[in-house]
């Protein structure tokens, strides 16, 4: 009796273990068919990489209908974009970055650079890019890691930055912007036309730049330069004795307490402006425009001295190849046929290629946002919210104003190592 | 098939007359058992907490550029930690200063959540009766925990800030005339943020410590004659000492390593230890930023090897 049961129990165990191994081998050899039909060999699918400035759900799901393609957003802050390329080069497809962080990128070897000649559109994109002038030929201050210094590689897999053009491309440009401070109008009660009044006493406490030191810092050689201490050779490029200069008056203006705070992310400089923290401060210009819709006067003020610019744009892991390199290029190619670009510059950022973007807008847009001149009807976001009424005008005006006015741009000093010793310094200061 | 069924019901029945013998359990020795029960903690621990530290220790003494790690040996992420602390005499070097600031917060944390800490677990422990309302209330602590950092943070603007709410209310009352300041981005503002946070921390540990104490104790001091004051002292504040340090435990790490809560409501402008690390890894310094995390460690470990010297912990749990 005993024995029997035991027998029986032996048995129905290995029955169920040999079932178990049955359905493992049925299943991984792909025997069993009677689940859901997934597409996994033919679903276009892109990990995007990047900061959440072009990663709109309306661009992702245009680019679906397009194109097929599925993308997959992986959002970071820009530090933590470089981070994630350093160190897992295989986490993502397609990389959509800031020009200045290449001098980091580029020597790694973990990003791919694009062929010019598989982009439809690269003989339109602005000439700010490819010749650092405006399309109506105003030059473009060059300090800092302008866009046109790293455009192109010498070779395919080459580390090596060509001076001139040729056909591979680091980054394919897709948005960028002029950076000025914002201010509080009703507030300041002023004109106010210099960045020296970042660091005017008049406003003990109610200042701000960005906690991003290699921009952080840049916008305080603004300040250095208007306030007539020092002229810098680059200021995107300081010697050790710049740095130590720059630091002194920062640190003497944060001993004497002008910064309220110090911010990192959109919404924080959004709330700082917009609570009347701070009145005057570094900020993105989308972020104006959303302290202005929340009914808070706000500009986004030019400056006699020039704005500070950025610039991003796509390329790819060098893990890409084969399909998902075309798909890759499938998704930049429709990136820049004119919907995306159009979505940016109603968010007050500018497309690469301002013809087709011009094409998926409508004329009055493009003559409050591109030309500078009063909005014929009231201006809407992408999202449809009401941004401007009729007959508002553009802060710093129209597109080649404001781009023509640029003074430098966003950069990885050679002395980046030392200026972020002297940035902790200035914080426990 | 009957057996089974029987099986199945009540397992413990022994089919058969003969089996008594075949179904005496094994048994296991103590020390296996023990070994058992702490073992899947301790491979957490090995992997998720030793082994990452050894790296960091390793990486601590790499080279680095400006785009990957050098595994060269390089005394660099500490030598230039420690730069200008001789030359700058008698200033403090960058770290100095960062290392005081940072303990001078994480004091005066320590010292508020110790306070307050100890009332909220005395009334837990001594004034609620109830067991239902001891549970109910000590949940009330964990409130703090029930939003997400960053809302916790953003909250505070509204209430502290220029314009928020205290700022407002005291100018109507026409007790000041000009917004306080130093409400919000200051110091004031990290240590009441982090006082918010972390009482709890405090709290559980010394109402477990209380919890335990022998009420006739406090009788037996109450019948000798002993004030309230020093049954306090006497009584129940030895007895609770195990909690007390635990929860002391607890909060100085914590505050030592953070740097969220001191950015947001420092905005940004008061160092500290985790924020040093913070920069180092932004700039992709690996290397640099390991060896602050060392420094930070040993620092650390210096503080609670302190704390453990006064109180055993072991004897008196």
């Amino acid at each position: 009796m005993t024995e029997t049961t035991r027998t029986k129990g032996v048995s129905r165990r290995t029955l169920l273990k040999g079932t178990a191994g049955l359905a493992g081998l049925a299943a991984g050899s792909g025997a069993i068919t009677g689940f859901p039909y997934v597409k996994s060999a033919d679903a276009k699918v892109l990990r995007y990489l990047g900061t959440a400035v072009n990663e709109g759900d309306d661009i992702s799901k245009q680019c679906l209908k397009d194109t097929g393609i599925k993308i997959e957003y992986i959002t970071a802050t820009t530090d933590d974009v470089t981070k994630r390329v350093m160190t897992q080069p295989n986490s993502f497809d397609v990389l959509d970055t800031e020009y200045f962080s290449l001098k980091k990128l580029v020597p790694s070897g973990n990003i791919l650079a694009l062929d010019a000649k598989k982009i439809k559109e690269f003989d339109n994109i602005t000439p700010v890019f490819t010749k650092g002038e405006t399309p109506g030929g105003k030059k473009i201050g060059g300090q800092g890691t302008a866009p046109w210094k790293v455009l192109y590689l010498e070779g395919k897999d080459s580390k090596k930055f060509a001076t001139s053009a040729t056909e591979f491309v680091t980054l394919i440009p897709t948005v960028y912007n002029a950076d000025t401070l914002g201010i509080r109008p009703d507030l300041i009660k002023r004109p106010i036309s210099t960045w020296a009044e970042l660091l005017n006493p008049e406003f003990k406490g109610k200042a701000s730049i960005l906690n991003i030191p290699s921009i952080g810092i840049m916008d305080a050689a603004m300040v250095v330069e208007a306030s007539g201490k020092y002229k810098y050779a680059d200021k995107g490029n300081m010697t050790k004795e710049e740095i130590d200069l720059t630091m002194k008056v920062m640190t003497e203006a944060k001993k004497a307490g002008q910064f309220r705070a110090f911010w990192k992310d959109f919404n924080e400089s959004v709330n700082l402006m917009a609570s009347g923290e701070t009145v005057i401060q570094s900020m993105w210009s989308p972020a104006v425009t959303k302290v202005r819709s929340m009914g808070i006067p706000c500009t986004f003020q030019p400056l006699k001295e020039g704005y500070r610019s950025w610039a991003s744009g796509f390329c790819v892991s060098k893990g890409v190849s084969g399909p998902k390199l075309e798909w890759a290029y499938e998704f930049v190619n429709w990136f820049l046929s004119g919907y995306a670009g159009a979505y940016l510059n109603r968010q007050g950022y500018y497309s690469a290629v301002l013809s087709t973007a011009k094409a998926h807008m409508e004329p009055y847009e493009w003559a409050y946002w591109m030309e500078g001149k009063a909005a014929e009807k009231d201006i809407k976001a992408p999202d449809g919210s009401l941004l401007e009424k009729a007959g508002a005008v553009r802060d710093g005006g129209s597109y080649e104003d404001r781009m023509g006015g640029v003074a430098c741009w966003n950069a990885v000093m050679d002395e980046n190592d030392y200026m972020v010793r002297k940035w902790n310094e200035f914080i426990a200061a | 098939m009957s057996e089974e069924v029987l099986q199945q019901a009540s397992p413990g029945l022994i089919p058969g007359s003969g089996t008594a013998r075949a179904a005496k359990p094994t048994r296991l020795s103590p020390s296996f058992v023990s070994w058992l029960q702490a073992g899947p903690m301790m491979l957490v621990f090995l992997a998720f907490f030793l082994i990452p530290l050894v790296f960091v220790v390793i990486v601590s003494f790499w080279d680095y550029n400006e785009y990957q790690l050098l595994p060269a040996f390089s005394g660099r992420g500490y030598t230039d930690t420690f730069e200008g602390c001789i030359a700058q005499l008698p200033d403090l070097c960058t770290i100095g200063k960062t290392y005081l600031k940072t303990l001078k917060l994480c004091f005066m944390v320590w010292a508020i959540t110790l306070f307050i800490g100890f009332w909220v677990a005395y009334f837990l422990a001594f004034h609620v009766k109830s067991k239902t309302w001891q549970m109910g209330l000590s949940l009330l602590c964990t409130i703090p925990f029930w939003t997400s950092n960053v809302i916790r943070m953003i909250a505070w603007i509204p209430l502290l800030g220029r314009n928020g709410l205290v700022n407002s209310g005291l100018v109507k009352t026409g007790v000041i005339n000009h917004p306080l300041e130093w409400l919000l981005f200051s110091e004031f503002s990290v240590v009441l943020a982090l006082v918010h946070l972390f009482t709890f921390f405090m709290v559980v540990p010394i109402f477990n410590s209380m919890i335990r104490i022998d009420k006739s104790l406090i009788e037996a001091a109450y019948d000798a004659g002993a004030s309230g004051f020093q049954t306090l002292v006497n009584v129940v504040i030895p007895l609770a000492k195990p909690g007390i340090v635990i929860g002391s435990i607890f909060v100085i790490t914590i505050v030592m390593g953070d740097f969220i809560t001191i950015g947001v409501m420092g905005g940004q402008q008061i160092a500290a230890a985790g924020k040093i690390i913070e920069t180092r890894v932004n700039a992709l310094q690996f290397p640099a930023a390991a060896a602050n995390a060392v420094i930070l460690l040993i620092i650390t470990f210096l503080i609670i090897t302190m704390m453990s010297r006064i109180v055993d912990i072991k004897k008196e749990l």
